[in-house]
């Protein structure tokens, strides 16, 4: 696992867990694999101490059943983080720090007020109500299962804009409630400005989300919230089908890795930040 | 200050939002014949008792309960229900609510509200009746063992709390008892003690001049259950063989005689001398005595293979029959584990919670390993009655409702933890019906200076994770009992339900505590499974004695007695052994985590005896030494019957879908469900979460095509890997010495075929068996467990753990007694030296040769193609794994996937080397063509007369096979076949390499692009079929379960 970017700094990926989280090591990992470090803080503690998010380039919002989802998936979680954390993440976006939530990370983060946010790019000091839901899945069961993805041609979103079917334009999901549900005058919205950041493949929408949408982002590109879980194609013998590529096809990243690499990227490139201050 | 009151809070989908739930009750309604009509409306229900204020209440409704997206909340009774009958489905008084207690630390947490709540689901029919809904709620939609069901609106005005038992310090008169009041005792106290076990306690108290306290009396009965102490495999055991009309193939008594042929060979060859079955004598009468049939069977394997003073002894066993699971290096610097377990007498009664405290239970067994190491995987198999099995026996819960919730179970508790379920697999027998066999792996990963604990005197007791309550208590003797119809009320008490939430905090704070930068915070641990912490302490004082205090447990309520806290089997809770110095630091790491811990005491007792205290009196006191050695081990009686044997197996179907060609056959056996496409439970797993996954469950074009085995790379940045895989042959129960050999060759070929290394292989035994205490089914698993040590010897894969579950059966309300099958679940693991060369099942590419390993023996007896019907024409003897070529077998090919010359690989098992070559044909969206006669045949088989070759009426000429012998070759499920994908220019060299070893392997057809298979035998045509319908009627063969 030799990160061929030693000589770069490398930017810190925090990753939020909690009880129930079970996704962090992967992200981490994957935030690794695409050249930054990673530390994971417990929400509790990040409840006593938001300031150490200053600290952060990057963070992740991880998939799991924070507080076994019970009530409804990520509202638990939520309810903490909009009470003593939210402020602290407004910062980060503030200063350009990308955040990634997939899965549990994405219930969480529509219920917290990350996504879809300000169309204004005026954080609100109080956490915004949430204006989509993650629903239980169509036929009403947690599914695990590769689709097809498809990036939308004009997303800002920093995590996925960009990239080019060079490699497969697949990801795994793993859910239970992954079903967006939002006002199609929202989606509409959101589709104008390039909010949509990925879409399931034509035949591949499994859970019955509204315009197949698979992960949206806010206005800025930087929040990225999605179902499935790029942090777990970072290697190619993860994939399902992997047995049956050719050693060229393997050659590029896959996109998983592709997504934070350019993430990471989005950091080093930044202009006028602290972190490139200290970069050395 | 306001009173405390309940209100009631119901949250419900906004109009013309999807209700999947509630649509969800008409599907499972329809599937099980009940035609509901018009609409099903699902909501929430929270029961609150608190002192919080109606604006209060709004606000917990609208932030905290309520999505503002897609849902609504009311406080109180809810809208008025239009036109529609409505139930509610409450959790019983006691049994645990994990939403319940996730929603009381929110209100903490976010409202200041201290409360006590309940969770419960209302549907609402928009036509049914009432009765009608009642119905529906008590088949589908609740457990009356743990949920009541109401009818209306459920809002009571106070929430049940804890009610106290009179608990005195109370000594039980058995002294003085005679053996009639001894066994009387035994039954009305739920000890389920043998009349030789009270008895060896009377002495013991006689000796200590008093009588025994109830908490000691309960203790003793926990240690000495057969589920913790595992006496009828440790007993000595006499052991006959009947005779039969024929003599039976491998005879156990000649072996321990001294002629030990069918091991002798290998062992041998591997270096490893051997004379008689070690422990084994043959007395006067002719039958074999045993010492302690696990010692001389299983674990002799182990001892043998491992023993040092062997040249070639394996060393890379580090803790095997010893801690909760067994431990093998995988690198210069971490071990792994491997623990399978049973809990089906839980499952049988409710079968959701039963099934999830059971791979709960196997997780913290790994979790509790050593020093502590994290799960990475996880596995189930059950064994069930088919879904659509009619007159099911008063007392059983329908069998669709048993799979789907024990689907259920472990996709809960296993997804919450995130530890990937990778390899499973279902055997459907109607014996299963009132006693479903739930078989749950858990394998894990630790430093390999990790792998020990050793308490030490003065250590504190420190207990954490869940609270105590009533639940489970007399789990373990409950598990040791025969299921009987008046099991449901008596023993619901023993029905548990989990929280994997709380057991995935336990684990995390357990790793930071084992890796703390100081080193690790603790010098041993164990968990609380069955027995609680009578079993857990009990075991970790085993060598020191400990003080107890009771008191200082957490409790889930009030009104537990000290005996109550003592043998709770709560989930979900871990004991450590702790230096005093550590104890500050462990509480503050705990606090982080969130998790609950409590000192409970300390190691260590002058006189090495476990005292328990409660307020600071001592309230029993045990001898560890009679605890643990005192349990008798009377003598056991064996008889190998195999005309009973054979008399126990199910009759043959009516033979509908047997042709007319073998290809109609071979669709038939797709759709059978033990072979069909289980991908609607795989999926339900999330087999890919810690992102671990090399070769996932189901692979090939459409990711549909079954894997033999999961591989995983443990190891973050290693492309070192791990195969895992399981070996089940009940077909076979008609001699269980064969059903045990071709469940392990089962085992060791689905690890060779994603690429382990052959000579790697660790492997676990669980044993389900109807009562042992009659003979005969003791004989079956004497003959089982000689398999096992002839099996590890020949294939060097020695036994690192396992279990057994020896008293499943059901009896019915007229007084049936229904024996499960003997079922032998053989597990393994391996691992893979390089991910990159891992092969899948798929085939690759049109133009490739298909090659078979290994030859078929016209031996049909307990395949899937004889157990349609219509089979008189076929040979019906067992199948039998040769201990030679078995593992010869399984080297090379090992060796071959290793050199890269294959491109796919897959297990020739259940319903035959048709089947297996059309999964891979399907699986890789291709066809292909087989040539039947070019399949090598066992010639030197004792059955020759069986052999259809000789009966063709030529003289054997292989010229001219006869119909039943292609028949034969296509459907018989002979253990030790591989079917291999060759490129052709590699073809040639591979059957030479192959031939020069000894190995038996041909050409038998080829890959091709359309997709279509068809068969010839030597240049005459059987027929062909496209590979589509094929694969549909495998993918289709479970519709309708779900």
């Amino acid at each position: 696992m030799a990160v061929s970017t030693t000589s770069l700094y490398a930017p810190r990926a925090l990753v939020i867990t909690a009880p129930g989280i079970n996704c962090d090591s992967e992200l981490a990992a994957a935030f690794e694999a695409a050249g930054a470090r990673a530390q994971s803080v417990l929400l509790e503690t990040l409840r006593r101490r938001p300031d150490l998010i200053d600290e952060f380039d990057l963070i992740g919002l991880p998939g799991g059943f924070s507080y076994g989802d019970d009530i409804a998936a990520g509202r638990i979680m939520a309810a903490l983080m909009r009470k003593n954390v939210y402020p602290a993440l407004r910062g980060a976006i503030e200063r350009g720090v990308p955040i990634i939530c997939p899965c549990n990370g994405f219930q969480i983060a529509v219920q917290c007020g990350l996504l879809p946010g300000p169309s204004d790019d005026h954080w609100p000091a109080e956490s915004a109500a949430a204006s989509i839901a993650l629903c239980p899945n169509r036929d009403g069961r947690f599914e695990d299962r590769w689709t097809a993805v498809e990036i939308p041609a004009h997303t800002c979103c920093v995590w996925t804009r960009g990239l080019d079917s060079s490699s497969a334009m697949v990801l795994p999901s793993a859910h239970g409630e992954g079903r967006l549900v939002a006002s199609s005058t929202l989606i509409a919205h959101l589709s104008e400005r390039g909010q949509i950041a990925l879409r399931y493949g034509t035949a591949d929408n499994f859970n019955g989300s509204a315009d197949a949408i698979a992960g949206i982002c806010d206005s800025s590109g930087l929040v990225l919230g999605l179902m499935p879980h790029p942090e777990r194609f970072t290697r190619w013998v993860q994939h399902p089908r992997w047995t049956r590529m050719s050693k060229s096809e393997r050659m590029v990243d896959p996109l998983g890795l592709r997504i934070f690499k350019a993430a990471v990227q989005h950091t080093r490139s930044s202009n006028g930040r602290e972190v490139s201050a200290c970069a050395h | 200050m306001a009173e405390r009151q309940v209100a009631r809070i119901e949250v419900r989908q906004l109009a013309g939002v999807d209700d999947p739930a509630g649509s969800g009750v008409i599907r499972a309604a329809d599937l099980s014949g009940i035609k509901l009509g018009g609409r099903v409306q699902s909501a929430a229900v929270y029961l609150i008792e608190s002192q919080a204020d109606a604006a209060m209440l709004g606000r917990i409704a609208g932030e905290l309960l309520a999505d503002p997206v897609t849902q609504s909340a009311t406080v109180a009774e809810g809208p008025p229900t239009h036109h529609s009958t409505a139930v509610e489905v409450h959790p019983l008084p006691g049994v645990t609510d994990p939403a319940a207690q996730s929603v009381e630390t929110a209100l903490r947490d976010l409202f200041g509200v201290e409360a006590t709540v309940v969770t419960g689901r209302r549907f609402e029919f928009s036509e049914a009746s009432a009765a009608l809904a009642k119905t529906v709620a008590e088949r589908l939609l609740a457990n009356t063992v743990i949920q009541g069901v109401h009818g209306g609106v459920f809002h009571p005005t106070t929430l049940p709390k804890g009610h106290k038992h009179d608990a005195p310090v109370r000594s039980i008169e058995l002294t003085t008892l005679d053996g009639a009041q001894l066994a009387k005792l035994s039954r009305s106290a739920h000890l389920f003690l043998s009349l030789s076990e009270m008895q060896a306690i009377q002495t013991e108290y006689r000796r200590q001049g008093r009588e025994p306290r109830e908490i000691e009396l309960e203790t003793i009965a926990q240690t000495w259950s057969e589920h913790c102490v595992h006496k009828t495999l440790k007993s000595p055991i006499n052991y006959r063989e009947l005779a039969s009309g024929k003599v039976s193939p491998a005879s156990i008594r000649a072996e321990a005689a001294g002629s030990f042929a069918l091991a002798k060979t290998c062992a041998e060859a591997a270096g490893t001398a051997l004379g008689a079955r070690p422990g084994h004598t043959v007395d006067s009468s002719g039958s074999v005595n045993i010492d302690n049939l696990l010692k001389s069977t299983i674990a002799a394997a182990t001892r043998a293979l491992t023993d040092p003073a062997q040249p070639n002894h394996i060393d890379w066993c580090l803790s095997v029959f010893v801690d909760n699971s067994g431990v093998v290096a995988f690198d210069e610097e971490h071990a792994v584990c491997f623990k399978v377990e049973t809990h089906n007498r839980p499952s049988a009664i409710e079968p959701y919670g039963g099934a999830a405290t059971g791979i709960g239970g196997c997780i913290r067994d790994v979790m509790g390993t050593g020093l502590g190491a994290k799960p990475i995987a996880c596995t189930d198999v059950f064994c069930v009655a088919p879904p659509d099995m009619p007159d099911i026996p008063k007392g059983c819960l329908p069998p669709r409702r048993v799979l789907t919730q024990v689907v259920a179970g472990v996709r809960d508790y296993g997804n919450r933890m995130g530890i990937p379920t990778v390899n499973g697999g279902v055997w459907f027998d109607e014996r299963h019906v009132g006693n479903p066999l739930v078989f749950c792996g858990t394998v894990g990963v630790m430093p390999r200076d990790k792998v020990r604990g050793l308490v030490r005197a003065g250590d504190v007791i420190v207990a954490l994770g869940g609270r105590t309550g009533r639940d489970g208590i007399h789990g373990a003797t409950f598990s040791s009992a025969e299921v009987a119809h008046a099991h449901a009320d008596e023993f619901s008490h023993a029905v548990q339900i989990g929280n994997a939430i709380t057991e995935k905090k336990a684990l995390d704070l357990l790793l930071a505590a084992r890796d703390y930068p100081t080193g690790c915070l603790y010098s041993a641990l164990t968990d609380c499974g069955a027995g609680g912490f009578s079993s857990a302490v009990g075991e970790m004082a085993r060598e020191l004695g400990a003080q107890v205090h009771l008191d200082r447990a957490p409790v889930k309520y009030a009104g537990l007695s000290p005996t109550e806290v003592w043998i709770s089997e709560a989930q979900e809770r871990m004991t450590l052994a702790v230096p005093p110095a550590n104890v500050g630091v462990l509480r503050a790491l705990c606090l982080e985590h969130q998790v609950e811990m409590c000192d409970l005491g300390v190691f260590g007792s002058v006189d090495k005896s476990i005292r328990l205290y409660w307020n600071a009196e001592e309230i029993g006191r045990l001898d560890t030494h009679f605890l643990h050695e005192g349990v008798p081990m009377p003598r056991r009686e064996a008889v190998w019957d195999p005309d009973h044997a054979a008399a126990q197996e199910p009759a043959v179907g009516d033979g509908s879908g047997v042709g007319p060609a073998l290809l109609d056959t071979l669709r038939t056996l797709l759709a059978h469900p033990n072979i069909a496409s289980k991908q609607w439970i795989v999926r339900q797993y999330d087999h890919e979460v810690q992102g671990t996954s090399v070769v996932k469950p189901f692979v090939g074009v459409g990711s549909g095509g079954p894997s033999d085995a999961a591989v995983i790379s443990p190891v973050r940045g290693s492309s070192r890997a791990l195969a895992i895989a399981n070996g089940l042959a009940t077909g076979l129960a008609a001699d269980p010495y064969w059903m045990a050999l071709a469940a392990i060759d089962e085992c060791v070929r689905n690890l060779v075929c994603v690429g382990a290394r052959a000579d790697r292989i660790a492997i676990l035994d669980n044993f389900s068996w109807p009562d042992c205490d009659d003979p005969r089914n003791l004989g079956s698993l004497v003959r089982a467990a000689e398999a096992c040590f002839d099996g590890a010897m020949a294939y060097r894969a020695p036994f690192i753990s396992g279990k057994d579950s020896l008293r499943n059966q059901f009896r019915t309300e007229d007084g049936r007694l229904i024996q499960i099958p003997p079922t032998l679940l053989i597990s393994g693991f391996a691992p893979v030296d390089e991910d990159t060369r891992c092969v899948t099942m798929d085939a690759k590419c049109a133009g490739n040769a298909l090659v078979i390993v290994g030859e078929t023996g016209a031996a049909m007896g307990g395949s899937h193609r004889l157990r349609m019907g219509r089979g008189e024409h076929l040979p019906s003897a067992l199948p039998q794994v040769s201990l030679t070529h078995g593992p010869l077998n399984a080297r090379e090919v090992a060796r071959e996937i290793a050199s890269g010359t294959v491109r796919s690989a897959h297990d020739c098992s259940e319903g035959g080397l048709l089947l297996a070559a059309a999964e891979m044909a399907f699986s890789g969206g291709l066809g292909l063509t087989v040539d039947i006669g070019a399949v090598p045949t066992i010639r030197s088989t004792p059955k020759l007369a069986a052999n259809p070759l000789t009966e063709a009426g030529s003289d054997g000429d292989a010229s001219s096979p006869s119909a039943s012998w292609c028949e034969t070759t296509s459907f018989a499920e002979t253990p030790s076949r591989y079917l291999l994908e060759i490129e052709e220019a590699e073809v040639a060299a591979l059957l030479e390499r192959l031939a020069r070893r000894g190995v038996s392997a041909a050409r038998i057809g080829s890959f091709i692009s359309t997709e279509t298979m068809s068969l010839t035998c030597r240049g005459v045509a059987m027929g062909e079929m496209s590979t589509e319908n094929l694969r549909l009627a495998w993918e289709s063969g479970s519709k309708g379960w779900q």
